[in-house]
Protein backbone atom coordinates (compact mmCIF):
# COMPACT_ATOMS: atom_id res chain seq x y z
CA UNK A 1 0.00 0.00 0.00
CA UNK A 2 2.72 2.43 1.03
CA UNK A 3 4.66 1.65 -2.11
CA UNK A 4 1.61 2.42 -4.22
CA UNK A 5 1.32 5.89 -2.72
CA UNK A 6 4.89 6.41 -3.86
CA UNK A 7 4.18 4.86 -7.24
CA UNK A 8 1.20 7.09 -7.89
CA UNK A 9 2.96 10.27 -6.80
CA UNK A 10 6.07 9.59 -8.87
CA UNK A 11 3.84 9.07 -11.90
CA UNK A 12 1.77 12.17 -11.17
CA UNK A 13 4.86 14.31 -10.71
CA UNK A 14 6.37 13.14 -14.00
CA UNK A 15 3.14 13.76 -15.86
CA UNK A 16 2.95 17.28 -14.46
CA UNK A 17 6.64 18.12 -14.77
CA UNK A 18 7.37 16.59 -18.15
CA UNK A 19 4.46 15.23 -20.11
CA UNK A 20 1.99 18.08 -19.70
CA UNK A 21 4.54 20.71 -20.70
CA UNK A 22 3.50 22.59 -23.87
CA UNK A 23 6.54 21.61 -25.97
CA UNK A 24 5.89 17.99 -25.19
CA UNK A 25 2.21 18.11 -26.01
CA UNK A 26 2.76 19.89 -29.27
CA UNK A 27 5.57 17.51 -30.18
CA UNK A 28 3.39 14.55 -29.38
CA UNK A 29 0.38 15.82 -31.32
CA UNK A 30 2.05 17.58 -34.20
CA UNK A 31 4.55 14.95 -35.06
CA UNK A 32 2.09 12.26 -36.20
CA UNK A 33 0.06 14.88 -38.10
CA UNK A 34 3.12 16.06 -39.96
CA UNK A 35 3.98 12.49 -40.87
CA UNK A 36 0.51 11.89 -42.25
CA UNK A 37 0.57 15.01 -44.38
CA UNK A 38 4.04 14.25 -45.61
CA UNK A 39 3.12 10.77 -46.72
CA UNK A 40 0.13 11.95 -48.64
CA UNK A 41 2.01 14.65 -50.43
CA UNK A 42 4.86 12.32 -51.29
CA UNK A 43 2.83 9.34 -52.32
CA UNK A 44 0.09 11.15 -54.19
CA UNK A 45 -2.36 8.54 -52.95
CA UNK A 46 -6.02 9.15 -52.29
CA UNK A 47 -7.73 9.24 -48.94
CA UNK A 48 -8.99 5.71 -49.43
CA UNK A 49 -5.41 4.46 -49.04
CA UNK A 50 -5.17 5.98 -45.58
CA UNK A 51 -5.97 2.73 -43.74
CA UNK A 52 -2.95 1.14 -45.42
CA UNK A 53 -0.63 3.79 -44.04
CA UNK A 54 -2.27 3.99 -40.64
CA UNK A 55 -0.42 1.10 -38.94
CA UNK A 56 2.89 2.74 -39.78
CA UNK A 57 1.77 6.12 -38.48
CA UNK A 58 0.46 4.66 -35.27
CA UNK A 59 3.70 2.78 -34.71
CA UNK A 60 5.74 5.92 -35.31
CA UNK A 61 3.61 7.99 -32.96
CA UNK A 62 4.12 5.46 -30.21
CA UNK A 63 7.80 5.03 -30.83
CA UNK A 64 8.56 8.74 -30.82
CA UNK A 65 6.11 9.60 -28.08
CA UNK A 66 7.65 7.16 -25.64
CA UNK A 67 11.37 7.05 -26.33
CA UNK A 68 11.98 10.75 -26.77
CA UNK A 69 10.61 11.84 -23.41
CA UNK A 70 11.71 8.96 -21.27
CA UNK A 71 15.33 8.71 -22.27
CA UNK A 72 15.68 12.42 -21.63
CA UNK A 73 13.84 12.61 -18.33
CA UNK A 74 15.45 9.65 -16.61
CA UNK A 75 18.89 10.70 -17.79
CA UNK A 76 18.15 14.28 -16.84
CA UNK A 77 17.07 13.41 -13.30
CA UNK A 78 20.07 11.15 -12.92
CA UNK A 79 22.38 14.00 -13.84
CA UNK A 80 20.60 16.46 -11.56
CA UNK A 81 20.93 13.97 -8.72
CA UNK A 82 17.23 14.03 -7.90
CA UNK A 83 17.10 10.42 -9.04
CA UNK A 84 19.17 9.61 -5.95
CA UNK A 85 16.26 10.64 -3.82
CA UNK A 86 14.17 7.96 -5.50
CA UNK A 87 16.90 5.37 -5.04
CA UNK A 88 17.11 6.28 -1.35
CA UNK A 89 13.38 5.80 -0.81
CA UNK A 90 12.11 2.47 0.50
CA UNK A 91 10.52 1.44 -2.79
CA UNK A 92 11.45 -1.80 -4.56
CA UNK A 93 13.55 -0.98 -7.61
CA UNK A 94 11.18 -2.71 -10.00
CA UNK A 95 8.18 -0.73 -8.80
CA UNK A 96 10.20 2.49 -8.88
CA UNK A 97 11.13 1.95 -12.51
CA UNK A 98 7.56 1.03 -13.40
CA UNK A 99 6.49 4.33 -11.86
CA UNK A 100 9.13 6.18 -13.86
CA UNK A 101 8.01 4.51 -17.10
CA UNK A 102 4.22 4.56 -16.70
CA UNK A 103 4.07 8.19 -17.76
CA UNK A 104 5.78 7.38 -21.03
CA UNK A 105 3.55 4.36 -21.61
CA UNK A 106 0.45 6.51 -21.10
CA UNK A 107 1.82 9.25 -23.29
CA UNK A 108 2.70 6.81 -26.08
CA UNK A 109 -0.73 5.20 -25.91
CA UNK A 110 -2.52 8.52 -26.13
CA UNK A 111 -0.24 9.58 -28.97
CA UNK A 112 -1.21 6.51 -30.94
CA UNK A 113 -4.79 7.69 -31.11
CA UNK A 114 -3.92 10.98 -32.78
CA UNK A 115 -3.41 9.51 -36.27
CA UNK A 116 -6.34 7.15 -35.72
CA UNK A 117 -8.68 10.02 -34.87
CA UNK A 118 -7.44 12.05 -37.81
CA UNK A 119 -7.98 9.08 -40.11
CA UNK A 120 -11.47 8.57 -38.74
CA UNK A 121 -12.30 12.17 -39.54
CA UNK A 122 -10.96 11.94 -43.07
CA UNK A 123 -12.15 8.53 -44.13
CA UNK A 124 -14.00 5.38 -43.09
CA UNK A 125 -11.99 2.79 -41.25
CA UNK A 126 -13.72 -0.35 -42.41
CA UNK A 127 -12.63 -3.46 -40.61
CA UNK A 128 -10.72 -2.44 -37.54
CA UNK A 129 -10.59 -5.01 -34.77
CA UNK A 130 -10.53 -2.61 -31.83
CA UNK A 131 -9.70 -5.14 -29.15
CA UNK A 132 -6.61 -6.29 -30.90
CA UNK A 133 -5.68 -2.78 -31.97
CA UNK A 134 -5.84 -1.37 -28.47
CA UNK A 135 -3.94 -4.29 -26.94
CA UNK A 136 -1.31 -3.88 -29.63
CA UNK A 137 -1.02 -0.16 -28.99
CA UNK A 138 -0.55 -0.68 -25.26
CA UNK A 139 1.94 -3.48 -25.69
CA UNK A 140 3.86 -1.53 -28.29
CA UNK A 141 3.90 1.49 -25.97
CA UNK A 142 5.27 -0.67 -23.16
CA UNK A 143 7.96 -2.26 -25.30
CA UNK A 144 9.15 0.96 -26.82
CA UNK A 145 9.11 2.64 -23.39
CA UNK A 146 11.28 -0.11 -22.02
CA UNK A 147 13.54 0.29 -25.02
CA UNK A 148 13.79 3.96 -24.04
CA UNK A 149 14.56 2.95 -20.47
CA UNK A 150 17.21 0.55 -21.66
CA UNK A 151 18.80 3.42 -23.57
CA UNK A 152 18.44 5.83 -20.66
CA UNK A 153 20.27 3.57 -18.24
CA UNK A 154 23.01 2.77 -20.71
CA UNK A 155 24.24 6.34 -21.07
CA UNK A 156 25.46 9.18 -18.87
CA UNK A 157 24.61 12.34 -20.78
CA UNK A 158 21.31 13.67 -22.07
CA UNK A 159 22.71 14.18 -25.56
CA UNK A 160 23.98 10.60 -25.57
CA UNK A 161 20.47 9.44 -24.78
CA UNK A 162 19.18 11.32 -27.80
CA UNK A 163 21.87 10.07 -30.13
CA UNK A 164 21.59 6.55 -28.89
CA UNK A 165 17.82 6.49 -29.16
CA UNK A 166 17.98 7.72 -32.76
CA UNK A 167 20.49 5.01 -33.40
CA UNK A 168 17.71 2.58 -32.54
CA UNK A 169 14.70 4.44 -33.83
CA UNK A 170 15.51 5.27 -37.40
CA UNK A 171 16.78 1.86 -38.54
CA UNK A 172 13.76 0.36 -36.79
CA UNK A 173 11.36 2.49 -38.78
CA UNK A 174 12.84 1.35 -42.05
CA UNK A 175 13.38 -2.25 -41.11
CA UNK A 176 10.08 -3.00 -39.37
CA UNK A 177 8.29 -3.80 -42.60
CA UNK A 178 5.78 -0.98 -42.45
CA UNK A 179 7.09 1.13 -45.26
CA UNK A 180 9.01 -1.48 -47.22
CA UNK A 181 7.97 -5.10 -47.00
CA UNK A 182 10.59 -7.20 -45.25
CA UNK A 183 10.78 -9.38 -48.33
CA UNK A 184 11.99 -6.44 -50.41
CA UNK A 185 15.03 -5.84 -48.19
CA UNK A 186 18.48 -6.96 -49.39
CA UNK A 187 18.98 -10.55 -48.34
CA UNK A 188 21.66 -9.79 -45.72
CA UNK A 189 19.31 -7.35 -43.95
CA UNK A 190 16.34 -9.67 -43.87
CA UNK A 191 17.01 -11.32 -40.48
CA UNK A 192 17.41 -7.90 -38.86
CA UNK A 193 13.71 -6.92 -38.60
CA UNK A 194 13.08 -10.00 -36.51
CA UNK A 195 15.25 -8.76 -33.63
CA UNK A 196 13.33 -5.47 -33.46
CA UNK A 197 10.21 -5.18 -31.31
CA UNK A 198 8.61 -2.70 -33.69
CA UNK A 199 8.38 -5.34 -36.43
CA UNK A 200 6.04 -7.48 -34.35
CA UNK A 201 4.02 -4.52 -33.07
CA UNK A 202 3.63 -3.18 -36.60
CA UNK A 203 2.50 -6.57 -37.81
CA UNK A 204 -0.28 -6.71 -35.19
CA UNK A 205 -1.36 -3.19 -36.05
CA UNK A 206 -1.58 -4.17 -39.70
CA UNK A 207 -3.46 -7.32 -38.81
CA UNK A 208 -5.99 -5.44 -36.72
CA UNK A 209 -6.61 -2.73 -39.30
CA UNK A 210 -6.28 -4.42 -42.66
CA UNK A 211 -6.00 -8.10 -41.82
CA UNK A 212 -2.68 -8.37 -43.65
CA UNK A 213 -0.38 -9.57 -40.88
CA UNK A 214 2.51 -11.82 -41.92
CA UNK A 215 3.19 -13.49 -38.56
CA UNK A 216 0.37 -15.14 -36.56
CA UNK A 217 -1.07 -12.62 -34.10
CA UNK A 218 -0.55 -14.87 -31.06
CA UNK A 219 3.13 -15.24 -31.86
CA UNK A 220 3.41 -11.49 -32.37
CA UNK A 221 1.94 -10.79 -28.94
CA UNK A 222 4.16 -13.41 -27.34
CA UNK A 223 7.35 -12.06 -28.87
CA UNK A 224 6.42 -8.48 -28.00
CA UNK A 225 5.70 -9.43 -24.39
CA UNK A 226 9.03 -11.22 -24.36
CA UNK A 227 10.77 -8.06 -25.56
CA UNK A 228 9.11 -6.10 -22.74
CA UNK A 229 10.21 -8.56 -20.09
CA UNK A 230 13.79 -8.83 -21.34
CA UNK A 231 14.29 -5.08 -21.83
CA UNK A 232 12.87 -4.30 -18.38
CA UNK A 233 14.95 -7.01 -16.75
CA UNK A 234 18.17 -5.82 -18.38
CA UNK A 235 17.41 -2.21 -17.45
CA UNK A 236 16.83 -3.12 -13.80
CA UNK A 237 20.04 -5.09 -13.74
CA UNK A 238 21.91 -2.16 -15.25
CA UNK A 239 20.48 0.25 -12.69
CA UNK A 240 21.35 -2.11 -9.90
CA UNK A 241 24.89 -2.49 -11.17
CA UNK A 242 25.66 0.99 -12.43
CA UNK A 243 23.63 3.35 -10.25
CA UNK A 244 24.02 1.56 -6.94
CA UNK A 245 27.78 1.52 -7.38
CA UNK B 1 6.05 -3.89 10.77
CA UNK B 2 9.39 -2.42 11.65
CA UNK B 3 11.72 -5.13 12.76
CA UNK B 4 14.04 -3.67 15.33
CA UNK B 5 16.58 -6.02 16.73
CA UNK B 6 18.49 -4.52 19.56
CA UNK B 7 22.10 -5.18 20.37
CA UNK B 8 23.11 -4.15 23.82
CA UNK B 9 26.45 -2.47 24.02
CA UNK B 10 28.69 -2.07 27.00
CA UNK B 11 27.07 1.17 28.09
CA UNK B 12 23.68 -0.49 28.00
CA UNK B 13 22.26 1.49 25.10
CA UNK B 14 20.63 0.05 22.03
CA UNK B 15 23.06 -0.03 19.17
CA UNK B 16 21.33 1.17 16.01
CA UNK B 17 24.08 0.94 13.44
CA UNK B 18 26.85 -1.62 13.43
CA UNK B 19 29.55 -1.41 10.82
CA UNK B 20 32.25 -4.04 10.72
CA UNK B 21 35.37 -3.97 8.54
CA UNK B 22 33.77 -1.96 5.77
CA UNK B 23 35.86 -1.45 2.62
CA UNK B 24 35.08 0.28 -0.64
CA UNK B 25 37.35 0.69 -3.63
CA UNK B 26 36.87 2.60 -6.85
CA UNK B 27 39.18 1.27 -9.53
CA UNK B 28 42.59 2.09 -8.02
CA UNK B 29 41.42 4.18 -5.03
CA UNK B 30 40.51 2.68 -1.69
CA UNK B 31 37.95 5.25 -0.59
CA UNK B 32 37.01 3.48 2.64
CA UNK B 33 39.52 1.11 4.13
CA UNK B 34 38.48 -1.47 6.70
CA UNK B 35 36.49 0.73 9.06
CA UNK B 36 34.36 -0.44 11.97
CA UNK B 37 32.13 1.57 14.29
CA UNK B 38 28.73 1.56 15.86
CA UNK B 39 26.10 4.14 16.70
CA UNK B 40 23.96 3.90 19.78
CA UNK B 41 20.44 5.11 19.99
CA UNK B 42 20.42 8.81 20.82
CA UNK B 43 23.96 9.48 19.60
CA UNK B 44 25.07 12.41 17.57
CA UNK B 45 27.96 10.69 15.92
CA UNK B 46 30.47 12.93 14.17
CA UNK B 47 32.48 11.73 11.21
CA UNK B 48 35.28 14.23 11.02
CA UNK B 49 37.81 14.32 8.22
CA UNK B 50 39.37 16.29 5.36
CA UNK B 51 38.41 16.21 1.66
CA UNK B 52 38.41 12.81 0.11
CA UNK B 53 38.62 11.05 3.47
CA UNK B 54 35.73 8.78 2.56
CA UNK B 55 32.89 10.42 4.50
CA UNK B 56 30.35 10.58 1.69
CA UNK B 57 31.33 7.14 0.46
CA UNK B 58 30.59 5.76 3.92
CA UNK B 59 27.18 7.46 4.05
CA UNK B 60 26.36 6.13 0.59
CA UNK B 61 27.06 2.60 1.71
CA UNK B 62 25.02 2.98 4.89
CA UNK B 63 22.02 4.44 3.07
CA UNK B 64 21.84 2.09 0.12
CA UNK B 65 23.31 4.18 -2.68
CA UNK B 66 26.45 2.13 -2.86
CA UNK B 67 27.57 -1.41 -2.16
CA UNK B 68 30.66 -2.19 -0.10
CA UNK B 69 33.39 -4.45 -1.46
CA UNK B 70 33.58 -6.17 1.89
CA UNK B 71 32.39 -5.80 5.44
CA UNK B 72 28.98 -5.84 7.05
CA UNK B 73 26.42 -3.12 7.80
CA UNK B 74 23.56 -3.58 10.19
CA UNK B 75 20.96 -0.88 10.67
CA UNK B 76 18.51 -1.65 13.47
CA UNK B 77 19.57 -5.25 13.11
CA UNK B 78 18.77 -5.40 9.39
CA UNK B 79 21.48 -6.62 7.00
CA UNK B 80 22.23 -3.76 4.65
CA UNK B 81 25.43 -4.87 2.97
CA UNK B 82 23.63 -7.57 1.00
CA UNK B 83 20.31 -5.78 0.61
CA UNK B 84 21.05 -2.05 0.45
CA UNK B 85 17.32 -1.23 0.64
CA UNK B 86 16.61 -3.22 3.80
CA UNK B 87 16.59 -0.32 6.26
CA UNK B 88 15.68 2.60 4.03
CA UNK B 89 12.32 3.09 5.74
CA UNK B 90 14.18 3.85 8.98
CA UNK B 91 16.55 6.49 7.72
CA UNK B 92 16.48 10.06 6.53
CA UNK B 93 19.24 11.46 4.37
CA UNK B 94 20.44 15.01 3.86
CA UNK B 95 23.04 14.84 1.09
CA UNK B 96 25.95 17.27 0.74
CA UNK B 97 24.34 18.75 -2.37
CA UNK B 98 20.62 19.17 -2.60
CA UNK B 99 18.79 16.60 -4.68
CA UNK B 100 15.34 18.18 -4.61
CA UNK B 101 13.44 19.19 -7.74
CA UNK B 102 14.22 22.74 -8.90
CA UNK B 103 10.98 23.00 -10.89
CA UNK B 104 8.75 22.22 -7.88
CA UNK B 105 7.88 24.65 -5.10
CA UNK B 106 9.21 24.13 -1.58
CA UNK B 107 5.84 22.86 -0.45
CA UNK B 108 5.44 20.46 -3.39
CA UNK B 109 8.96 19.15 -2.89
CA UNK B 110 8.20 18.27 0.71
CA UNK B 111 4.87 16.65 -0.16
CA UNK B 112 6.50 14.63 -2.91
CA UNK B 113 9.27 13.42 -0.60
CA UNK B 114 6.69 12.43 2.01
CA UNK B 115 4.78 10.43 -0.59
CA UNK B 116 7.91 8.39 -1.34
CA UNK B 117 7.62 7.09 2.22
CA UNK B 118 3.97 6.18 1.77
CA UNK B 119 2.52 9.05 3.80
CA UNK B 120 -1.10 9.88 3.00
CA UNK B 121 -2.05 13.16 1.36
CA UNK B 122 -3.65 14.84 4.34
CA UNK B 123 -0.77 14.07 6.64
CA UNK B 124 1.77 15.01 3.97
CA UNK B 125 0.35 18.48 3.66
CA UNK B 126 0.12 18.98 7.39
CA UNK B 127 3.68 17.81 7.96
CA UNK B 128 5.02 19.94 5.10
CA UNK B 129 3.38 23.06 6.49
CA UNK B 130 4.67 22.29 9.94
CA UNK B 131 8.24 21.89 8.70
CA UNK B 132 8.12 25.01 6.53
CA UNK B 133 7.10 26.88 9.67
CA UNK B 134 9.88 25.33 11.78
CA UNK B 135 12.52 26.12 9.19
CA UNK B 136 11.33 29.66 8.63
CA UNK B 137 10.44 28.99 5.01
CA UNK B 138 6.75 29.70 5.19
CA UNK B 139 6.95 32.77 2.96
CA UNK B 140 8.87 30.84 0.33
CA UNK B 141 6.61 27.79 0.44
CA UNK B 142 5.10 28.39 -3.00
CA UNK B 143 8.23 29.60 -4.71
CA UNK B 144 10.20 27.27 -6.95
CA UNK B 145 13.03 25.49 -5.15
CA UNK B 146 15.40 26.38 -7.99
CA UNK B 147 15.15 30.05 -6.98
CA UNK B 148 16.00 29.49 -3.30
CA UNK B 149 19.21 30.83 -1.80
CA UNK B 150 21.87 28.39 -0.67
CA UNK B 151 20.85 28.53 2.98
CA UNK B 152 17.17 28.13 2.14
CA UNK B 153 17.99 25.18 -0.08
CA UNK B 154 19.93 23.51 2.67
CA UNK B 155 17.11 24.02 5.15
CA UNK B 156 14.50 22.60 2.81
CA UNK B 157 16.78 19.64 2.09
CA UNK B 158 16.97 18.97 5.81
CA UNK B 159 13.20 19.31 6.11
CA UNK B 160 12.81 16.80 3.26
CA UNK B 161 15.18 14.44 5.08
CA UNK B 162 13.05 14.37 8.23
CA UNK B 163 9.57 14.59 6.71
CA UNK B 164 8.85 10.92 7.48
CA UNK B 165 10.16 11.25 11.06
CA UNK B 166 13.03 8.78 10.62
CA UNK B 167 14.63 7.39 13.80
CA UNK B 168 18.05 7.74 12.15
CA UNK B 169 19.22 10.81 10.24
CA UNK B 170 22.31 11.11 8.05
CA UNK B 171 23.63 14.60 7.44
CA UNK B 172 26.50 15.09 5.00
CA UNK B 173 28.25 18.38 5.83
CA UNK B 174 25.04 20.21 6.71
CA UNK B 175 26.64 23.62 7.29
CA UNK B 176 29.32 23.77 4.60
CA UNK B 177 29.10 26.82 2.39
CA UNK B 178 26.36 28.74 4.21
CA UNK B 179 26.53 31.84 6.38
CA UNK B 180 27.21 31.87 10.10
CA UNK B 181 23.67 32.70 11.20
CA UNK B 182 22.07 29.97 9.09
CA UNK B 183 24.71 27.50 10.21
CA UNK B 184 23.89 28.26 13.83
CA UNK B 185 20.22 27.80 13.17
CA UNK B 186 20.87 24.46 11.51
CA UNK B 187 23.03 23.28 14.40
CA UNK B 188 20.25 24.22 16.77
CA UNK B 189 17.77 22.24 14.70
CA UNK B 190 20.05 19.21 14.69
CA UNK B 191 20.41 19.47 18.42
CA UNK B 192 16.62 19.74 18.87
CA UNK B 193 16.00 16.73 16.64
CA UNK B 194 18.41 14.76 18.74
CA UNK B 195 16.66 15.83 21.95
CA UNK B 196 13.45 14.52 20.41
CA UNK B 197 15.06 11.11 20.04
CA UNK B 198 16.58 11.07 16.54
CA UNK B 199 19.93 9.34 16.27
CA UNK B 200 22.23 11.38 14.08
CA UNK B 201 25.18 10.55 11.87
CA UNK B 202 26.92 13.75 10.87
CA UNK B 203 29.91 14.28 8.64
CA UNK B 204 31.81 17.51 8.85
CA UNK B 205 35.18 19.05 8.38
CA UNK B 206 34.41 21.80 10.90
CA UNK B 207 36.00 20.75 14.13
CA UNK B 208 34.01 23.27 16.15
CA UNK B 209 30.83 21.77 14.79
CA UNK B 210 31.77 18.29 15.92
CA UNK B 211 32.84 19.74 19.25
CA UNK B 212 29.57 21.57 19.75
CA UNK B 213 27.18 18.87 18.59
CA UNK B 214 28.61 15.39 18.83
CA UNK B 215 28.82 13.07 21.78
CA UNK B 216 30.92 10.55 19.86
CA UNK B 217 33.46 11.35 17.21
CA UNK B 218 35.46 9.41 14.64
CA UNK B 219 38.45 10.97 12.91
CA UNK B 220 38.64 9.63 9.39
CA UNK B 221 41.67 10.19 7.19
CA UNK B 222 42.36 8.57 3.83
CA UNK B 223 39.60 6.04 4.29
CA UNK B 224 40.76 4.87 7.69
CA UNK B 225 39.44 5.71 11.13
CA UNK B 226 42.35 7.21 13.00
CA UNK B 227 40.51 7.38 16.31
CA UNK B 228 37.03 6.94 17.59
CA UNK B 229 35.86 7.86 21.05
CA UNK B 230 33.46 9.89 23.13
CA UNK B 231 34.04 13.60 23.17
CA UNK B 232 35.06 13.49 26.86
CA UNK B 233 37.64 10.76 26.32
CA UNK B 234 39.14 12.56 23.37
CA UNK B 235 39.47 15.76 25.37
CA UNK B 236 40.93 13.99 28.37
CA UNK B 237 43.89 13.02 26.27
CA UNK B 238 44.93 16.61 25.72
CA UNK B 239 44.42 17.78 29.24
CA UNK B 240 47.79 16.21 29.89
CA UNK B 241 49.39 18.74 27.61
CA UNK B 242 50.21 22.28 28.65
CA UNK B 243 49.99 25.07 26.14
CA UNK B 244 50.88 28.75 26.49
CA UNK B 245 50.26 31.35 23.83
CA UNK B 246 52.72 34.27 23.69
CA UNK B 247 51.64 37.33 21.77
CA UNK B 248 54.15 39.92 20.56
CA UNK B 249 54.04 43.65 19.93
CA UNK B 250 55.69 43.15 16.57
CA UNK B 251 55.74 40.16 14.32
CA UNK B 252 58.91 38.06 14.36
CA UNK B 253 59.92 34.61 13.17
CA UNK B 254 62.91 34.31 15.49
CA UNK B 255 60.99 33.54 18.71
CA UNK B 256 60.79 29.77 18.35
CA UNK B 257 64.44 29.56 17.44
CA UNK B 258 65.37 31.46 20.61
CA UNK B 259 63.10 29.41 22.83
CA UNK B 260 64.19 26.04 21.50
CA UNK B 261 67.88 26.91 21.85
CA UNK B 262 67.41 27.74 25.52
CA UNK B 263 64.76 25.15 26.37
CA UNK B 264 65.21 22.20 24.03
CA UNK B 265 62.57 20.03 25.74
CA UNK B 266 59.72 22.43 24.87
CA UNK B 267 57.68 22.37 21.64
CA UNK B 268 57.20 25.66 19.86
CA UNK B 269 55.24 26.68 16.81
CA UNK B 270 54.35 29.99 15.20
CA UNK B 271 50.78 31.11 15.63
CA UNK B 272 48.93 34.29 14.63
CA UNK B 273 50.49 37.26 16.47
CA UNK B 274 53.08 35.17 18.30
CA UNK B 275 54.06 31.63 19.21
CA UNK B 276 52.50 28.69 20.94
CA UNK B 277 54.63 26.71 23.41
CA UNK B 278 53.68 23.19 24.42
CA UNK B 279 55.01 20.78 26.99
CA UNK B 280 54.01 17.70 28.94
CA UNK B 281 55.08 19.53 32.14
CA UNK B 282 53.77 22.79 33.52
CA UNK B 283 55.37 25.71 31.71
CA UNK B 284 56.96 28.52 33.72
CA UNK B 285 56.15 31.69 31.90
CA UNK B 286 58.63 34.08 33.63
CA UNK B 287 61.91 32.70 32.24
CA UNK B 288 60.41 32.50 28.75
CA UNK B 289 59.25 36.12 28.79
CA UNK B 290 62.65 37.27 30.05
CA UNK B 291 64.44 35.26 27.38
CA UNK B 292 62.27 36.73 24.63
CA UNK B 293 62.63 40.28 25.89
CA UNK B 294 66.40 39.84 26.19
CA UNK B 295 66.34 38.96 22.50
CA UNK B 296 64.47 42.15 21.66
CA UNK B 297 61.02 40.61 21.31
CA UNK B 298 58.43 42.54 23.26
CA UNK B 299 55.82 40.22 24.78
CA UNK B 300 52.36 41.78 25.07
CA UNK B 301 50.54 38.78 26.50
CA UNK B 302 51.15 35.24 27.79
CA UNK B 303 48.05 33.17 28.11
CA UNK B 304 47.36 29.58 29.06
CA UNK B 305 45.46 27.83 26.29
CA UNK B 306 42.84 25.25 27.04
CA UNK B 307 43.14 22.50 24.51
CA UNK B 308 40.32 22.08 22.04
CA UNK B 309 39.18 19.19 19.91
CA UNK B 310 41.26 20.77 17.19
CA UNK B 311 44.42 20.02 19.15
CA UNK B 312 43.33 16.45 19.59
CA UNK B 313 42.62 16.16 15.89
CA UNK B 314 45.99 17.59 14.92
CA UNK B 315 47.76 15.35 17.37
CA UNK B 316 46.06 12.17 16.24
CA UNK B 317 45.93 12.72 12.51
CA UNK B 318 48.93 14.96 11.98
CA UNK B 319 46.77 17.14 9.73
CA UNK B 320 46.91 20.88 10.21
CA UNK B 321 43.37 22.13 10.52
CA UNK B 322 44.04 25.37 8.64
CA UNK B 323 45.05 23.40 5.59
CA UNK B 324 41.86 21.35 5.74
CA UNK B 325 39.66 24.41 5.89
CA UNK B 326 41.46 26.27 3.16
CA UNK B 327 41.22 23.34 0.77
CA UNK B 328 37.53 23.06 1.44
CA UNK B 329 36.93 26.74 0.74
CA UNK B 330 38.95 26.49 -2.44
CA UNK B 331 36.82 23.58 -3.53
CA UNK B 332 33.62 25.46 -2.80
CA UNK B 333 34.81 28.47 -4.74
CA UNK B 334 35.75 26.21 -7.62
CA UNK B 335 32.24 24.77 -7.52
CA UNK B 336 30.66 28.18 -7.74
CA UNK B 337 32.87 29.49 -10.48
N1 LIG C 1 32.07 7.24 -7.75
C1 LIG C 1 33.38 7.35 -7.53
N2 LIG C 1 34.27 6.95 -8.45
C2 LIG C 1 35.60 7.04 -8.22
N3 LIG C 1 36.15 7.53 -7.10
C3 LIG C 1 35.32 7.95 -6.13
C4 LIG C 1 33.89 7.89 -6.29
N4 LIG C 1 33.33 8.38 -5.16
C5 LIG C 1 34.34 8.73 -4.35
N5 LIG C 1 35.55 8.48 -4.92
C6 LIG C 1 36.86 8.72 -4.32
O1 LIG C 1 36.85 8.19 -3.02
C7 LIG C 1 37.54 9.04 -2.13
C8 LIG C 1 36.62 9.44 -0.99
O2 LIG C 1 35.61 10.30 -1.47
P1 LIG C 1 34.45 10.88 -0.58
O3 LIG C 1 33.55 11.62 -1.46
O4 LIG C 1 33.88 9.78 0.24
O5 LIG C 1 35.22 11.87 0.38
P2 LIG C 1 34.63 12.89 1.45
O6 LIG C 1 35.28 12.56 2.75
O7 LIG C 1 33.16 12.90 1.41
O8 LIG C 1 35.22 14.26 0.93
P3 LIG C 1 34.57 15.72 0.90
O9 LIG C 1 34.90 16.36 2.20
O10 LIG C 1 35.27 16.38 -0.23
O11 LIG C 1 33.10 15.58 0.65
C9 LIG C 1 38.03 10.21 -2.95
O12 LIG C 1 39.38 9.97 -3.29
C10 LIG C 1 37.16 10.18 -4.17
O13 LIG C 1 37.85 10.68 -5.28
MG1 LIG D 1 31.71 14.36 0.98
Amino acid sequence: MKSWIAFWNILAKDVRSYYLKPPNISWGLLFPLVWITMFFIRSGLGMDKLPDLLPGLVALSILFGTTSVLSVTVTFEKKGRSFERLLLAPIPLGLLMLAKTSGAILFGTINAFVPILVAMLLTDLPTVNWHILISAIVLLAISSTFLGLFIAVSVKEVFEAQTFSNFFRFPMIFLCGLFFPVASLPIFLRPLPYVLPLTYGADILRGSMTGTNIIPLGLNFLVLAGFCAVLFYISLRNINRKWIT
Amino acid sequence: MTKQVSNKTSDNKKSLIDVVRLTKTFEDITAVNDISFSLNQGDIFGFLGPNGAGKTTTINMLTGLSRPNSGTIKVAGLDCDKNPKAAQHLIGIVPDESNLYPELSGFDNLCFCASLYGIHKKERRKRAEELLQTFGLKEAANRKFGGYSKGMKRKLTIAAGIIHRPPILFLDEPTTGIDVASARQIRQLISDLNSDGTTIFLTTHYIEEAERLCNRIAFIVKGRIARIDTFENLMRQTQEQYVVQFSFQEATDKACENILTAFPDLHCQNSPGGVRVKSYHPIRVGPLVRLLEDNGIEVSEARKIHPTLEDVFVKITGIEVGIMKKEKEKMKMGDNA
